[in-house]
């Protein structure tokens, strides 16, 4: 067992919070021997007691687990509680989850992004399942009369073996809310595992299939408001005017106004970001009747001037952010971005000499990525529920970040921070765009207008050309190789617009492995808005870097495999630089257990392998793509994946999302991308937005984890990456041509 | 606005509604139906999925003035108590990601077992390449309708 001392970083949430009333011992313990399932049972709890944030017991034994982080469909609602279940230990048949709802005085960290749930909450989990359960060990110690020690527990029964007494924790739970908590209590080894380790199905499977109200956009509230806005067509734009006489009067319209988010002069949180500051906006009875009338709605735009605004960084300190005027191209993108890949950039890290290096290396390879803007395009357009009255805010909406918001609206509607109350809709989809809760704070603006409880609809038109994309991005990298085909020398000069992709990679692998190494950036300014998008700046660094790695292997005669493992033993062996933040073992690693499990060495006729391994999340995957052409068109048979995430929490779920990540990246390889003339997104629907389908994904597809106790990694972002290049690699295999440019298929979306 | 009475999921319902409106807003809005969800508007993501009659419609494009007596059934009515083949086999292999598409994906794979209760994966992937999931469930999806199919044969 580890002992935790909680006593260093105590935190409120272990405290007792509530009693729910005096308690109440019952003759019976329904746990033992009584096979209902939570269904059945869960009406019947007469009162329940708070041991601490994450856990309710009912006095019949019932257990109410709540999962603190916001749900996108990375299955936290299920793989979080089974943290607190391991270490409570309980059967997972007897525990209900709820979602947590916001609330900073009650839990430490609701933030779901960056791949970090599981590995934020692995200690604080585990911890408050623990003390929950040393609380009820010792209600039974002293209700029984015997030492602590000896009692055991098991399924949510407490045991002691000696008196051969036992207890369902419902039985201990009144007393054990009463308690002090205890300053130190020991975690499971992994050995000892029951939950954890082994499959749970996603505990919403059954509302999900039944069609239940789950998400935001579902949500029914007596004497509702439909609300829906109107965006500037173009970046660079705003509202000059609008006519809204006949819009006015059309039938089920309650009115017609424009809003203003953020006063010029508010500093704003990291993820404050709206692509529009001023929106128009038709508030109505039903979504049809306001869709109508916003497309009626006449409104006439102007040109923006240059703006600026403070905003606080995310990971401290704040900046200035200039807003351009202009309305800008992608054509226009293209050339300027060409123009700074020939400019010196500014030198993120440099080992040796790579000048010199390059000058005598006895081969030279140079090579340019480019991507593009990428929309998110989560299945569940934008949209929020909020009621704001004279003396609060209840908003329920999806939001990855809600600590970020919550400035916002406060300061926004002259409301304290505590009459914000933000209840986390399981989200439909999230992929880094719900990072950003522009929403929450429109649809609270036009509550506390209306007066009226509102839910605020975007339309997938108004979803897909509001902004916020994935940057577009350029990379170009230099590799020099000795006669005999060592790597001697390799830069990469990257850069973006708005923003650069190196940010913290470039301590980041093939870094450390080379003697001579430099990496440059450089940043173009957009009013075009960027943010979050399923692994940042590695959803495009892991595709160019390992393209490229394939090539230069290929320049040196050496299979791309055993080429990174020479890599990765230069880099253990004999580490160049102090600050590489990998560790070869591991990525080396991945590698290895990929190529075995692919049989990497086979060659199957018609078949295109590709291999890729990326590092990022704190997660290693190696990916093996196979591929064959049908009528000229690429079809994935096959992906192998071998993934060290250190512990696997839920495998067939982190089987799931790895699915998903590998999915959605061939989709994003291929076909995705958005486009702009004169600062109107291109496409706005997904008859024009290519998005991967059925009969496109792969056949098949294997993933392999690590066996490891390392403490868990997350799962949401690392498959993704690695796999633009695996495809990459397999289709020059497939074609003889190398894929430069993404999307890699210049296809037009064919209504289906 | 004109009144419509429409069977849905086995009842009569009366709405008083425009006659253009989508179904997909009449069941969301009108009949507090909200299993049935909103993805594109144009009849090119499946989210909006339902039955009219035995065939898969995207509610989305289907006026409630076209209904008119066709029985319609939307994923709150696919089975009593969620007991559909086609629903204990999504269970069973765990599909849903976010959820969203899901409903409209069930829809559409309960339909196309009714018209083709065997089919091979080439059939499974053409008929249901309308239904985007943007979580990419699709294996699973895939895997899903197999079962439900094999489970449909054997009762
Ligand atoms: S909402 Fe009907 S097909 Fe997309
Ligand atoms: S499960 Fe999220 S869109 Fe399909």
């Amino acid at each position: 067992m580890t002992s935790v001392n909680k006593g260093i970083n105590r935190r409120d949430f272990l405290k007792v919070t509530a009693l729910a009333g005096g308690g109440m011992l019952l003759s019976f313990s329904w746990l033992t021997g009584c096979k209902s399932t939570p269904e059945v049972v869960s009406n019947l709890p007469k009162e329940w007691f708070e041991l601490n944030s994450y856990i309710k017991i009912g006095d019949n034994g019932l257990v109410t687990l709540f999962s603190p982080n916001p749900e996108f469909g990375q299955n936290i609602k299920t793989s979080l509680p089974m943290l607190l279940a391991e270490e409570l230990d309980v059967d997972w048949k007897n525990v209900v989850v709820e979602q947590a709802d916001f609330s900073i005085k009650r839990f430490e960290r609701q933030f779901t992004g960056g791949s970090t749930s599981i590995q934020m909450a692995w200690e604080p989990l585990r911890t408050a399942g623990a003390t929950a359960r040393q609380m009820l060990i010792q209600a039974a110690a002293q209700t029984w009369q015997v030492p602590a020690s000896e009692i055991t527990t098991k399924d949510g029964v407490l045991h002691h073996q000696k008196s051969s007494k036992e207890a369902g924790y419902g039985e201990m739970a009144s007393q054990a809310a009463k308690l002090e908590v205890p300053k130190e209590v020991s975690l499971k080894k992994a050995a000892d595992f029951k939950i954890i380790g082994k499959s749970k199905r996603n505990v919403e499977g059954f509302n999900i299939v039944t069609g239940k109200p789950l998400f935001s956009l579902d949500y029914k509230h007596e004497g509702m408001l439909i609300a829906m806005i109107v965006h500037p067509p173009a970046f660079g734009q705003k509202i000059k005017s609008v006519e809204d006489s006949a819009a006015k009067s059309m039938p089920g319209i309650k009115d017609v106004f424009t809003i203003k988010l953020f006063d010029e002069e508010f500093e704003r949180q990291a993820f404050d970001i709206t692509s529009f500051n001023q929106l128009a906006v038709v508030v109505g009875n039903t979504t049809w009747e306001v869709m109508q009338t916003k497309k009626a709605l006449k409104v006439e735009w102007e040109n923006t001037k240059e703006s600026n605004f403070v905003i606080n960084n995310f990971g401290g300190g704040k900046k200035t952010v200039t807003v351009p005027a202009g309305l800008e191209s992608t054509a226009q993108h293209k050339k300027l971005m060409a123009e700074m890949a020939e400019k010196p950039g500014t030198i993120l890290r440099k080992d040796g000499d790579p000048a010199g290096a390059f000058k005598k290396a006895a081969k030279v390879i140079e090579r340019t990525y480019s991507a593009p803007f990428l929309a998110h395009n989560t299945m569940e357009p934008v949209n929020c529920f909020a009621h704001v009255t004279a003396d609060k805010a209840e908003i329920y909406g999806p939001i990855q970040i809600p600590e970020f918001v919550v400035a916002g609206l406060s300061t926004r509607l002259g409301l304290p921070k505590e009459k914000i109350h933000i209840r986390l809709a399981r989200m439909g989809g999230g992929f880094g765009q719900r990072s950003y809760g522009h929403h929450l704070l429109e649809a609270a603006i036009i509550s506390q207008k209306m007066k009226a409880p509102v839910k605020l609809v975007y339309t997938r038109e108004d979803d897909m050309t509001y902004g916020i994309y994935r940057p577009t991005y350029m990379a170009t990298y230099k590799a020099g190789l000795d006669e005999k085909g060592n790597l001697i020398a390799y830069s990469i000069k990257a850069g973006g617009i708005p923003e650069g992709p190196l940010g913290w990679a470039q301590n980041r692998f093939p870094a450390g492995a080379v003697d001579n190494y430099l990496a440059e950036e450089w940043v173009l300014n957009s009013n075009i808005t960027m943010g979050t998008f399923r692994a940042p700046r590695s959803n495009f660094l892991g595709g160019a870097e390992q393209s490229f790695l394939d090539e230069v292997a290929e320049l040196a005669g050496k299979d791309p495999i055993d080429f990174r493992l020479e890599l990765f033993d230069r880099a253990k062996n004999k580490p160049v630089g102090k600050e590489n933040n990998y560790d070869p073992d591991r990525y080396a690693g991945v590698l290895k257990l990929v190529r075995d499990k692919s049989d990497w060495k086979q060659t199957k006729k018609n078949v295109h392998r590709g291999v890729s391994a990326y590092f990022c999340h704190n997660t290693y995957v190696a990916e093996v793509i196979d591929l064959s052409m049908q009528e000229n068109k690429p079809v994935v048979e096959k992906v192998y994946a071998a993934v060290d995430c250190g512990v696997v929490v839920n495998p067939d779920a982190a089987i799931n999302m790895g699915q998903g990540g590998i999915i959605d990246g061939i989709g994003n390889a291929l076909y995705g991308g958005m486009t702009f003339q004169d600062g109107v997104p291109q496409k706005n629907n997904f008859d024009k937005y290519r998005l991967i389908r059925h009969s496109e994904a792969p056949k098949a597809i294997e993933i392999h984890f690590v066996k490891s106790e390392e403490n868990p990694t997350g799962l949401g972002e690392p498959l993704f990456p690695p796999i633009f290049a695996a495809l990459a690699n397999a289709l020059y295999k497939a074609t003889g041509k190398r894929e430069y440019d993404q999307p890699f298929l210049q296809v037009n979306e064919q209504p289906v | 606005m004109a009144a419509f009475n429409l069977k849905i999921n086995g009842k009569v319902q009366q709405v008083n509604v425009d006659p253009a409106t989508p179904m997909l807003w009449v069941l969301r809005d009108h009949l507090n139906l909200v299993g049935t969800k909103y993805g594109c508007g144009i009849a090119q993501c499946g989210a909006c999925t339902i039955h009219m009659g035995e065939v898969a419609m995207r509610s989305c494009q289907l006026p409630v003035s076209a209904v008119g007596e066709q029985a319609i059934t939307t994923i709150e009515g696919l089975s009593e108590k969620g007991y559909h083949p086609v629903q204990q086999a999504w269970l069973e292999h765990d599909v849903a990601q976010c959820g969203y598409c899901q409903a409209g994906q069930i829809m559409n794979a309960s339909a196309l077992l009714k018209s083709n209760p065997n089919p091979t994966d080439a059939e499974i992937e053409t008929a249901m390449n309308g239904n985007i999931c943007r979580c990419a469930t699709y294996l699973r999806i895939k895997a899903a309708i197999k079962t439900a199919a094999k489970s449909t044969a054997k009762s």
